[in-house]
């Protein structure tokens, strides 16, 4: 009797281990990302869906790293999503699936959607990659676009991403006339991960933020990982203990943001238009992504069999990028100085207008953080040494590669090993 | 311990009391797992309902994604693999009454011993067959020095085994993410290269050159090894008398040092089994199914597997079917989004299955009271 209760005590208390361990190392469950204004998929009951394709219809499918509630990167791509429902119409079907982990279990997923029957398959988180890759191979009829990476097989599978830095520097500009009107001169940045992209953001972040603060320091803090709102929200932390004005971060949920406001200090957010919206008087803007119109073009470019596995690579002048504030219809958040916006709204226009790109901004001189010359005089980056491209079959190597950091970093700040 | 009377305003009196069990019928143990899972199912098809959505069809779905077709039938193999290894492996530590819930660390450190010999510390044109073996030894010996740690403290000065196994998983997690991240990685990302092809253990879709049939049943012969092993570990207990006094130690461990049992060796010989086994299922399922080392490469393999060894009563043959269960409910769990759903239901079949086992232990007895 008596070893038999303990047996019972026993199990209760490795479930309550259990369950209080499983919380906090796997993602996809967000604690505090706002939930609701995810918009219901539309042909569901109750905001419920099982993703299958419907027949007689152009049938799109999305797998997602994170949840379509995290108010960042996955919720973008869900409207994109929801955009190209509307854009195409009746034609097509789409269906998604969430908080799908990288490595194994995305292969499967992928799979399993190609063998469903899904037309098409967007594959939106980096670690999508390789899994993308080999199913794109298994399926010669599907239509496979992976985004943020660098694969791509020439006929059904293409990779999609957008200059995002030529809004980080934008937005580095606010960040730099901000410190600089509060008497101050520290940014703080939160960056994911050690990778080309995310250092690419984070120079082009540093170089937009001398332009208007030329003494401005930007102090970094690498979180590794996309999404995790404690994470996020201490690095934030730790920047304005640390004396950042304003934090800018590249991480997917809006918690800095609330932090700046908790701290009556200022917040940029990343990925998507509602970023802001959790404290939009401390929130001075957010560069973000506008997947819907490029999707559209895919896919119909799909419809019409002119699709091709291509690397695809756009600017602002897409229309697939955004800077919350100064797009059409929309006005500067209230924490911007009135004194930058005419120069932001300057260089916004021309590259929207295709006049000025990611090359403009990575052309030398540039130094780094150290005080060496990176990129001379009159040299421009190629699209390789921007994402840092080596030994990829079919793409030239970078000569200037990504593995440094602009001058306006604190110069002890080194990129993780 | 929870037992009431009522008495009926009546001149006969009736009870109604809740007792312990004495011993449960056999009737009683095989149905458990049946009755359990359809309260679970029960509950679930409620929360379904409340959601929105249609129970049946979401079942439907899920069990035709998990068992309908032979990929189903593979990638569900996929996620019993680990669950069967791990489990086996807790099952020998809680045997003895150890509780070893630090499987999912020496799951992780023998996924990274098993690395190291794939990509590092071999040469590249190491025959198939023998760099396989050494992956397997290697992540055996990893997970089993892993589970020594808190072996060797709870056997020589009677620390809780509970704590230090489970926050050495913390560890080893973040042992690994320094690797995939650090010297290890491929281009800063978090994880390693791939390995090459002699560190795949084989796949049956790799011989659908000469059987078209097999074609993506991307199942390994990890699968093998854990049934292999099942068999062995249940003939342990039924005919060795290692497995016998492991059991006795478990039941009372006075009475075994009285029969002159060592326990302090016994302690750390079976944290060693049950760590290597949870380090091979690590191995497995790098060289089986991921074919590199990342980051999160494991979704909690080795949380689920406590309550997979469980609710198999530690009964090894048991645990296969029951992994299997476990498996096919993570791999349907893609029929229906948003996720949480299916996260949901995973947790009430869970919280179903396991305070329902402790509630199958009590009966319900309706009678005319004997007292006076």
């Amino acid at each position: 009797m008596r070893t038999q209760k303990w047996s019972a005590v026993g199990v209760l208390l490795i479930v309550a281990l259990v369950f209080g361990a499983c919380v906090v190392p796997q993602p996809g469950v967000p604690p505090a990302a706002p939930q609701a204004e995810a918009p219901a998929p539309a042909p569901a009951v109750g905001g419920v869906q099982i993703p299958e394709p419907v027949d007689g219809k152009f049938n799109v499918a999305f797998v997602y790293v994170g949840p379509i509630g995290d108010g960042g990167w996955t919720y973008a791509h869900n409207e994109g999503r929801l955009y190209l429902e509307q854009a195409l119409g009746d034609v097509v079907h789409t269906a998604y699936l969430e908080s799908v982990p990288e490595g194994a279990d995305a292969e499967r997923v992928i799979r399993n959607l190609a063998r469903a029957g899904f037309d098409a398959i967007f594959t939106t988180s980096f670690g999508f990659m390789d899994p993308t890759a080999t199913v794109a191979e298994e399926f010669p009829d599907v239509y496979f676009v992976h985004i943020s990476g660098f694969k791509r097989n020439d006929t059904n599978f293409a990779n999609l991403f957008g200059a995002m830095e030529s809004m980080k520097y934008l937005a580095g500009m606010i960040a730099g006339a901000r410190a600089q009107a509060d008497g101050g001169n520290r940014i703080g940045y939160i960056a994911p991960f050690p990778i080309p992209e995310v250092i690419r953001h984070l120079n082009a972040t540093a170089m937009g933020m001398r332009r208007t603060c030329p003494d401005c320091l930007m102090d970094v803090r690498w979180i590794f990982t996309w999404f995790d709102p404690d994470k996020e929200r201490q690095a934030a932390e730790s920047l304005f203990d640390a004396g950042a004005d304003v934090v800018i971060t590249g991480a997917d949920t809006p918690g800095p943001v609330q932090v700046a406001g908790e701290r009556g200090k200022w917040g940029i957010g990343y990925d998507s238009r509602n970023a802001c919206d959790v404290d939009p008087e401390h929130c001075l803007t957010v560069p973000y992504w506008e997947w819907g119109p490029e999707y559209t073009r895919l896919v119909q470019s799909m419809l019409d069999g002119t699709f091709v596995g291509a690397d695809i690579y756009f600017d602002v002048d897409s229309g697939s990028l955004g800077l919350l504030g100064f797009m059409e219809g929309q006005t500067p958040q209230p924490g911007v100085p009135a004194e930058v916006i005419p120069t932001v709204e300057e260089l916004l226009a021309k590259m929207l207008s295709g006049e000025m790109n990611r090359f403009t901004i990575f052309t030398g001189p540039i130094r780094d953080n150290k005080g060496n010359e990176i990129v001379p005089a009159g040299v421009t980056l190629t699209q390789s040494d921007l994402e840092g491209l080596q030994g990829i079959p079919g793409r030239e190597d970078c000569t200037i590669c990504m593995n440094w950091l602009a001058e306006g970093i604190v110069p002890d700040a080194e990129i993780p090993q | 311990m929870a037992s009431q009377t009522t008495t009926l305003p009546q001149q006969r009196r009736m009870g109604v009391r809740i007792e312990r069990r004495l011993e449960q019928p056999l009737w009683l143990r095989i149905a458990t797992p049946f009755i359990l899972i359809a309260a679970a199912l029960l509950i679930g098809a409620l929360l379904l309902g409340l959601v929105g959505a249609n129970p049946w069809v979401v079942y439907n779905k899920m069990a035709s994604i998990a068992f309908g077709s032979a990929h189903g039938w593979s990638d569900t193999t996929i996620k019993a693999t680990p669950l069967i290894l791990a489990g086996l492996g807790v099952s020998i530590a809680f045997r003895m009454r150890l509780w070893n819930i630090g499987a999912e660390g020496q799951l992780f450190i023998g996924a990274w011993v098993a690395t190291g010999f794939a990509l590092f510390w071999l040469p590249r044109d190491t025959p198939q067959a023998l760099l396989l073996t050494v992956m397997a030894v290697g992540g055996f010996i990893g997970g089993a020095l892993w589970a020594f740690v808190p072996g060797v403290l709870k056997a020589r000065l009677n620390i809780n085994e509970i704590i230090t196994s489970l926050m050495l998983t913390y560890v080893a997690i973040l042992w690994n993410n320094y690797w995939v991240y650090g010297p290890w990685s491929d281009r800063g990302f978090g994880l390693t290269p791939q390995f090459p092809r002699n560190a795949w253990l084989p796949r049956f879709t790799d011989y659908s050159s000469d059987f078209p049939f097999l074609r993506g049943i991307t199942a390994h012969a990890g699968i093998f090894l854990a049934l292999a092993v099942a068999v062995l570990l249940w003939f342990v207990w039924k005919r060795t008398k290692w497995g016998y006094e492991v059991k006795v130690i478990g039941d009372n461990p006075r009475a075994g040092q009285y029969a002159g049992m060592r326990l302090a060796r016994k302690i750390i010989i079976v944290m060693l089994l049950s760590g290597g086994l949870a380090g091979l299922a690590g191995m497995a399922e790098v060289s089986g199914v991921v074919h590199r080392l990342q980051e999160r490469f494991s979704p909690g393999y080795g949380f689920t597997a406590i309550i997979v060894a469980w609710l198999a009563k530690l009964n090894p043959l048991a645990i296969v079917p029951v992994a299997y269960l476990f498996g096919g409910l993570l791999v349907g769990s893609d029929a229906i989004q948003p996720a949480g759903i299916a996260k949901m239901l995973q947790g009430v079949v869970l919280f179903v299955v396991v305070g329902g086992e402790l509630l199958l232990q009590y009966r319900i007895k309706v009678g005319r009271s004997a007292s006076s």
